[in-house]
């Protein structure tokens, strides 16, 4: 699998999409940090940019890296390999080469700042990791929706469809079945439902590590009085996790009952 | 060897592939023939694993292909479409096919023969399509495998190329390798081939040498032959 994780990591960190996501957060960053003199309202700034583009970012450049690599992906599986170290290795190249271009283009400016010797130095450290959790559990889903659906419009929309309903319709469908069902204790219902989405769960979990009552929402208060600050980042950072394996397992018995 | 036992394919409803039953083992050139769609590319394939069979069974040097890989250590595959990653450089990407076989072998000698010593450093994105095509067929034939699988390789080659392509293969054929391919180009086959398996609409219509096909339609030009054995057999 290492193989094909260098391979796919080594052609994507050379394109141009490659390299314009890493000044995009580069020049966004360093803008935000320039015109802010407080780094609560920086970082927060930084979340919303990073909860709304990298998911979106990361499945359209997934879809459109499997359909890229559609006919030479035929050629390596003509080779002695098995598939799934084929289909994971590229993947993983794909999030590993999203996550480096985010990462080196927040960290560059935040430094310059001087956030190692900052107090928020955790706080700077959650938004990375939850970065880095949506690239790798976004590029996952649309690796797994393209692999599925041959026909590369459909594939695609499907894609851009999990990204809206998870970015953006998600809340609105909380919000409602929480008002439909206010005569009831919601409570369980509402952190269950947050589990479901990865970006709401990097919501939270970056919303934990600020310790922001008035920004945190009511999943976010929710997760604080039933895990506390600590215990609720780490589930949300092991269902982070569990988004990123569970994709990536359909990938794999996608691949192997699929015709190439 | 290769043998194919009543092999079935089905793309959703679409029956694709219908009870082919194949034994290729004498060395020589294989040319599989038919028209679009009659089932060529999905039975090169099955062969190498890239297309599940419904039914039926197909096992290289009598071990079953079904979920395995290994086996593919014995052949050289050329796909029909050479498309490769943007950014990778020719050098790069013969190196990468090498470090995933885990297999050493010389390019040099296929460079000079197909004249792209002076792309070798270029990105595979500012090729053009011939040129790709060469790089296509540099790694087709870049290991010594005792199976050589090619889908249409005659596609976008340039006449210079497609003589060298000639000489390759007769070469492998001298070596006593298989070579099963598929073509639309007649005279081709008729100067290469030893044995033709024709497909329509997923069936084997006829299988045989050169010598057998014109015995059986009469005809003397195998474009002829094929026209009329298609013509009795379709619709």
């Amino acid at each position: 699998m290492r193989k094909f994780i260098k391979y796919s990591f080594v052609d994507l960190i050379q394109s141009y999409w490659t390299i314009l996501y890493f000044v995009f957060f580069l020049v966004v960053t360093s803008t935000i940090l320039y015109f802010s003199a407080d780094m609560t309202k920086s970082i927060v700034s930084m979340m919303n940019i990073v909860l709304v583009l990298i998911p979106l970012v990361s499945i359209v450049f997934g879809a459109i890296y499997y359909y890229n690599s559609r006919e030479f992906t035929e050629l390596l599986l003509a080779q002695p390999v098995r598939r799934r170290s084929l289909i994971l290795g590229q993947y993983s190249g794909l999030a590993l080469s999203l996550s480096i271009s985010f990462t080196a283009g927040i960290t560059i400016p935040f430094i310059l700042k001087g956030i190692f010797a900052s107090e928020h130095l955790p706080d700077f450290l959650l938004i990375l990791l939850a970065g880095i959790g949506l690239s790798f559990s976004m590029s996952a889903i649309a690796y797994a929706t393209a692999l599925k659906h041959e026909n590369k419009i459909l594939g695609f929309g499907i894609s851009l469809f999990i990204w809206f309903f998870l970015a953006v319709l998600y809340d609105g469908l909380i919000l409602i079945l929480l008002i439909l069902f206010k005569e009831y204790p919601t409570d369980s219902l509402a952190i269950v439902l947050t589990f479901l989405n990865p970006i709401d769960l990097s919501r939270v979990m970056i919303m934990l590590g600020l310790d922001i009552a008035a920004l945190m929402g009511y999943t976010g208060a929710l997760f604080l009085k039933f895990f506390g600050s600590f215990t609720g980042i780490a589930i949300s950072v092991f269902s982070v996790l569990c988004w990123i394996a569970i994709p990536s397992f359909l990938m794999v018995r996608i691949a192997n009952n699929k015709d190439f | 060897m290769i043998e194919i036992k009543g092999l079935h394919k089905y793309y959703g409803n679409h029956h694709v592939l219908k009870d082919i039953n194949l034994d290729i083992g004498e060395p020589g050139i294989y040319a599989i023939l038919g028209p679009n769609g009659s089932g060529k590319s999905t039975l090169l394939k099955s062969i190498i694993g890239l297309v599940n069979p419904r039914q039926g069974t197909i096992s290289v040097n009598g071990i079953s292909v079904a979920g395995t890989h290994a086996y593919r250590n014995e052949i050289s595959y050329l796909p029909q479409i050479a498309r490769f990653p943007d950014n990778l450089r020719v050098f790069e990407l013969i190196r990468l096919i090498k470090e995933i076989r885990n297999e050493e072998a010389d390019e040099s000698e296929l460079v000079n023969l197909f004249q792209v010593e002076s792309d070798i450093r270029k990105r595979l994105r500012n090729l053009s399509g011939g040129t790709r095509q060469k790089v296509n067929m540099i790694l087709g034939f870049l290991f010594d495998t005792p199976y050589l699988i090619l889908d249409e390789p005659t596609i976008s080659l340039d006449p210079v190329s497609l003589t060298k392509f000639r000489k390759i293969i007769s070469e492998k054929k001298e070596q006593g390798k298989i070579i099963i391919y598929t073509t639309h180009i007649m005279n081709l086959v008729e100067e290469l081939s030893d044995h033709i398996i024709l497909l329509l609409e997923g069936r084997i219509i006829f299988k045989g040498g050169l010598k057998d096909i014109y015995g059986k339609t009469g005809s003397s030009s195998l474009e002829n032959a094929i026209s009329m054995l298609v013509d009795k057999n379709g619709k």
